[in-house]
């Protein structure tokens, strides 16, 4: 089939109609799934009512501790009383009173953290009954003030925009290889796409699990997924197949969204204060994303760009990192995180397909198979480096 | 890759990293840390319309509590009972006189289920002796003849096994005295030995059932008769006699309740209202002295405490001998329904607010604190 040949036009419509019904199909059964289960997992012991607080967000200053809360009962909830470290504390709460489902509510604690050690806050309900919530290391909240916004910028900017300018560098080098050399290339870009598509849709679960039964965090991200996957392939399919310098801004933006959320990652451990952040973490973040910048360069080494496309390249792909970082330090809701890595995993599916498609059609005519040691190794170079690379930032 | 970083927790690291971030210097200046904080001494003027320094030492208008304590005030008016007139509410039954010439003393108690509100806001589904916790103070002289009339009312079978000396037909237990809903057991023996005992009821599960609030103290008086070596020891313990009179009569009942029923304790309390004595303090007069009946109620750990600040007391352990068991203590133990008298008095004292606490930390911070408000009087 060629996509401009006119004969065609009413099969491909139909064709393409077919690709979308396919998942929204499984968005709809997705859909009816959650209708059906239960969204409230603490809903177990039938014992009434049904009561749930998870904790969003955990703020550590010389005001002493804050905590904002998200109700999920079945009914109105009320804080009675909270204890820090198994101590009865004095407590002010905003809004005060009983809070509705769903929503949020602040509480002030006046309580002598200690710097670096562990605090468990523990919240008593009017039923007596209580929700704990860890404070594995405290560190004051960052805020932010323009030297923390600065610094935290350029750690940011060390972990997103520098590996990917340093990957595009291999753009002259990469203009050489012939038709192997182009199937590796290409393959080791889906290859480090397929790790990036599994980190991040593992991670986004487990932030999913982390936040409110409301948000039904898994199916969230799921559908969040697809629902990206189905717009980023309706928008690229518009003007035909992405080729060349498209696919590339495509792919940037993949992992634009995922650098984001690596920088989130990286700013709620500045907030949390679990963030074990040495130099060697930062280098291996480093390290790590180079790769994303060769997986950039492969759709244009046919093309010429001018250099202010790979400015914008290199801008769209890592500096999501330093915006991550921003908002990350500022202590957000695990859900919100969640999201965002849901939506980059969309993305990054939508982009694994096209390279893999614009492979298929050059492979076609140069009769390259999928499954050639060039095209394999490359692949699985892509998958390994970022596995070994992986190693040094998971600890 | 990102998720790496929320799981690390090692404190090395985290020094490192936050230098590699360069925060350390904006940190720095909002670490409190283990330091003391600076504070504004202007800002001590004027305490409550400033949020709370948390670094800061609370000062005397804190209650000696600080900032450790419940938040709100209970309703002991829908509870039906006040944790400070508890202290010295005894109940002494109605007497009358046997064809033998003994007194005949008769309780009547009730078993209810009753939702009562243990610290401010937080409601618990409590099983009740007379619709309290701890269940009433029973109160009687040795050698008297007693008759308990139980009404079970609850929800679940319920009996009263008193510490005492009787038969195995009134001890309360299962086949003796342990009855169903709606129906009534007298439980009928003589008051013997003089002391501080308690009653609780005995279904299984044990600890459910104690921890639910089935317990109460049980105090029966020595007859100054029967121990002429130390009859005026006797009298003084004696309720209504002018030498009892003079004496600043407490009973406290050590308990706690697990409100989520996990087998631990949220809660911890004398006469069931956390923090109710750090709040509203228990008034002493300095010129008259002081008795406390204590007994240890507390479920699921096995040892309570009673620690008295700045003065030191004597103690009988269970209340059955007329001298101490213990002398000049400051602090004495009491395993599960353990209980004894402490004496003391506050004549030589400085006028002033003094505390006393279970010296477990642990139930201090949960409740279990209390202050005497010692006036000259």
């Amino acid at each position: 089939m060629t996509e401009l040949a006119p004969s065609s036009n009413a099969s491909s419509g139909l064709r393409r109609f077919l690709w979308l019904l396919a998942p929204l199909l499984v968005l709809a059964i997705a859909i009816a799934w959650i209708a059906a289960a239960d969204p409230l997992r603490s809903f177990n012991n039938g014992a009434p009512p049904v009561e749930t607080i998870t904790f969003e967000r955990t703020v550590l200053n010389d005001g002493g501790i804050r905590v904002q809360i998200r109700a999920g009962g079945s009914e109105d909830m009320t804080v009675a009383q909270v204890q820090v470290d198994d101590a009865y504390w004095n407590f002010s709460m905003a809004p005060a009173g009983p809070l509705a489902r769903g929503s949020t509510a602040w509480i002030d604690i006046p309580y002598p953290w200690v710097l670096g050690e562990a605090h468990r806050v523990k919240l008593v309900t009017n039923t007596g009954t209580t929700f704990e919530h860890e404070i594995a290391v405290a560190v004051p909240t960052p805020v932010a003030t323009q030297g923390q916004l600065v610094q935290q910028a350029i750690v940011g900017a060390i972990v997103g925009i520098l590996p990917v300018a340093i990957g595009l560098m291999f753009y002259p080098a990469m203009r050489n290889v012939g038709t192997s050399g182009m199937g590796f290339v290409l393959a080791l870009t889906v290859g480090l796409l397929a790790f990036l598509l599994v980190d991040m849709t593992f991670e986004a679960l487990e932030l999913a699990a982390e936040s409110a039964p409301l948000f039904q965090g898994p199916a969230m991200v799921i559908l969040a997924a697809l629902a990206t996957f189905l717009i980023l392939m309706g928008i690229s399919r518009r003007g035909g197949r992405p080729e060349g310098l498209a696919l590339a801004f495509y792919i940037a933006f993949g992992i634009g969204l995922h650098n984001f959320g690596e920088g989130l990652a990286i700013g709620a451990a500045f907030a949390t204060g679990s963030a074990g952040l040495g130099t060697f973490l930062v280098l291996g973040f480093a390290i790590h994303n180079v790769t994303e910048g060769i997986g950039i360069a492969a759709p244009i080494v046919r093309q010429k760009p001018h250099l202010w496309a790979f400015v914008a390249l290199t801008l769209v792909a890592g500096a999501p990192a330093v915006l991550g970082m921003w908002i990350g330090s500022l202590a957000y809701g695990t859900q919100w995180s969640a999201l965002a890595l849901g939506v980059g995993a969309g993305a990054i599916l939508q982009v694994m397909v096209e390279v893999t498609a614009f492979f298929l059609r050059g492979s076609g005519r140069q009769r390259q198979s999928w499954l050639s040691p060039p095209v394999l190794s490359g692949f699985l170079t892509g998958v390994a480096f970022m596995y070994v690379t992986a190693a040094v930032i998971k600890v | 890759m990102d998720n790496s970083v929320d799981l690390m927790r090692r404190r090395s690291l985290l020094l490192g990293g936050l230098a590699v971030a360069g925060s350390t210097a904006v940190l720095a200046t909002s670490a409190a840390g283990q330091s003391m904080q600076g504070h504004d001494m202007a800002s001590m003027s004027d305490p409550e319309e400033l949020p709370a320094d948390p670094y800061a030492a609370p000062g005397a208008h804190e209650g000696g509590h600080g900032q450790m304590t419940t938040v709100g005030t209970v309703d002991h008016q829908q509870n039906g009972f006040d944790p400070t007139a508890m202290l010295t509410e005894w109940d002494v039954g109605t007497v009358s006189t046997m064809d033998d010439g003994r007194t005949l003393r008769t309780f009547e108690v009730e078993a209810i289920d009753k939702e009562i509100e243990i610290a401010p806001g937080v409601v618990f589904p409590a099983w009740t002796f007379n619709g309290r916790v701890p269940g009433p103070a029973l109160r009687a002289k040795e050698g008297e003849r007693l008759r308990i009339v139980f009404r079970n009312y609850g929800s679940h079978p319920h009996s009263m096994h008193f510490h005492g000396i009787h038969s195995w037909r009134m001890d309360g237990v299962p086949g003796s005295g342990l009855i169903n809903p709606g129906e009534e057991f007298v439980y009928e023996f003589d008051a013997k030995p003089f002391g501080c005992h308690l009653y609780h009821c005995h279904a299984f599960p044990l600890k459910r059932h104690m921890h639910k609030g089935m317990y109460g103290a049980f105090v029966i008086d020595p007859d100054p008769d029967l121990h002429p070596e130390y009859a005026d020891v006797a009298r003084s313990r004696l309720l209504g006699t002018p030498e009892n009179a003079r004496w600043q009569e407490l009973v406290m009942v050590m308990n706690a309740f697990d409100t989520n029923f996990d087998n631990e304790n949220e809660f911890y309390a004398v006469n069931t209202i956390a923090n109710a004595y750090s709040q509203k303090p228990i008034r002493i007069e300095k010129s008259r002295p002081v008795r406390i009946y204590l007994v240890n109620a507390t479920e699921f750990d096995p040892i309570n405490s009673f620690h008295l600040h700045a003065n030191f007391f004597n103690y009988f352990d269970t209340g059955t001998t007329l001298t101490p068991t213990l002398r000049t203590v400051d602090l004495i133990m009491q395993c599960q329904a353990q209980r004894g008298i402490l004496e003391f008095n506050y004549a030589d004292h400085e006028a002033g607010m003094y505390m006393f606490h279970g010296h477990q930390s642990e139930f201090t911070e949960l409740g279990w604190m209390g202050m005497f408000d010692i006036v000259e009087a």
